[in-house]
């Protein structure tokens, strides 16, 4: 890899530098798709929830759910270079075990939690004595 | 160089005796991507508790009377600019332009640094309304988990600062390259949890 000896007049041969490095190449465009499609990803939810788009608030809750995961994935694919051949896969298989262990840690606490509240529910110890 | 142990008649056996060669710095990156997967099961656990806390509002102020969705979308908004100038940043520096990384680096400090401004000006907007950490398990988990992230941010910012430094001395030489790559995924990743922060604390809160 060259050091920065084109100065200005390099700008637009700046291409042929590194390409023997496997880092991800990211382009402009790939960039500016991702940027864009996290801006209507996010503009929706806030519409829905401030301007009030949706009365029923269990199908908004489970619209802003379903757009913030698509998110998600965009900005894993466009800005965090993700792919099933970086780093020989191994990424992604740190990814998908991450992803594991965060679901079942996520739904195990609300689960036994939400259970936990129902069975100690205020009133229940009055009756604990008898 | 092994031969004198197969004469033996034994069956052969064989080590690898040269290690195989690796560049300085090869399994960085992998490396960084462990320990940003570590960081996202912190980040899990404080959303789960935030999911089994986030309605314990022990008689005091609900998340719908305190969140101000408006600054909220500002804030996701600063995030998001400060995201798309950091990937300039990197087409800059995969062209060798140094000026240029340098001012999208700047760009990107800027955003973050407003992002960081509006979350403490929140933060103490409600510490003075009494809505403190302390007031109820609600607000305990609300502090923790957007001021977790809200640290990441500051961290992200001091290494943001550094590495301007380092380019400024040493130029887009490979170890800064790798540098700037890892900074990359740590900020990109912090853009990840804020969609989860902005959704299911916001929103959702918002909407109880």
């Amino acid at each position: 890899m060259s050091a920065d000896t084109h100065g200005h007049a390099g700008q637009h041969h700046g291409h042929g530098h590194d390409h023997g490095h496997d880092a991800p190449h990211s382009t402009r465009g790939g960039y500016i798709t991702g940027f864009l499609l996290s801006v209507v990803l996010t503009a929706i939810p806030f519409g829905i929830v401030m301007g009030g788009w949706i009365a029923d608030t269990r199908i908004a809750v489970g619209i802003c759910a379903a757009l913030a995961m698509v998110q998600i994935v965009v900005h894993m694919i466009y800005f965090l270079h993700m792919n099933s051949k970086s780093e020989q896969g191994w990424s992604l298989m740190a990814l998908i075990f991450t992803i594991i262990i965060v679901v079942i840690a996520l739904t195990g606490s609300l689960w036994v939690m939400y259970n936990m509240n129902l069975n100690m529910m205020p009133g229940m110890d009055s009756g604990a004595g008898m | 160089m092994s031969a004198t142990t197969v004469t033996t008649g034994e069956t052969p056996v064989f080590y690898q005796l040269e290690e195989e060669h690796h560049e300085p710095g090869g399994s960085t990156m992998l490396g960084f991507w462990m320990y940003l997967m570590s960081d996202c099961l912190i980040f899990a656990m404080l959303f789960a508790a935030w999911g089994v806390y986030g309605t314990s509002f022990a008689g005091g102020p609900t998340s719908h009377e305190l969140f101000e969705l408006p600054l909220v979308a500002v804030n996701t908004a600063m995030l998001l600019f400060s995201s798309i100038t950091y990937g300039f940043a990197m087409i800059a520096m995969q062209e060798q332009r140094q000026g240029a990384v340098q001012g999208w680096l700047a760009l990107t400090a800027l955003f973050g640094a407003a992002f960081l401004g509006i979350e403490l000006y929140e933060f103490s907007n409600l510490i003075h309304e009494g809505a403190g950490p302390w007031r109820s398990a609600f607000l305990s988990s609300f502090f923790t988990l957007v001021g977790t992230h809200g640290l990441h941010v500051t961290f992200g910012l001091i290494w943001l600062f550094t590495l301007m430094v380092q380019v400024a001395r040493k130029g887009l030489i490979p170890a800064n390259v790798r540098r700037l790559q890892c900074l990359s995924l740590f900020w990109h990743f912090l853009d990840v949890i804020w969609i989860g922060v902005f959704t299911f604390v916001y929103l959702f809160g918002a909407m109880r």
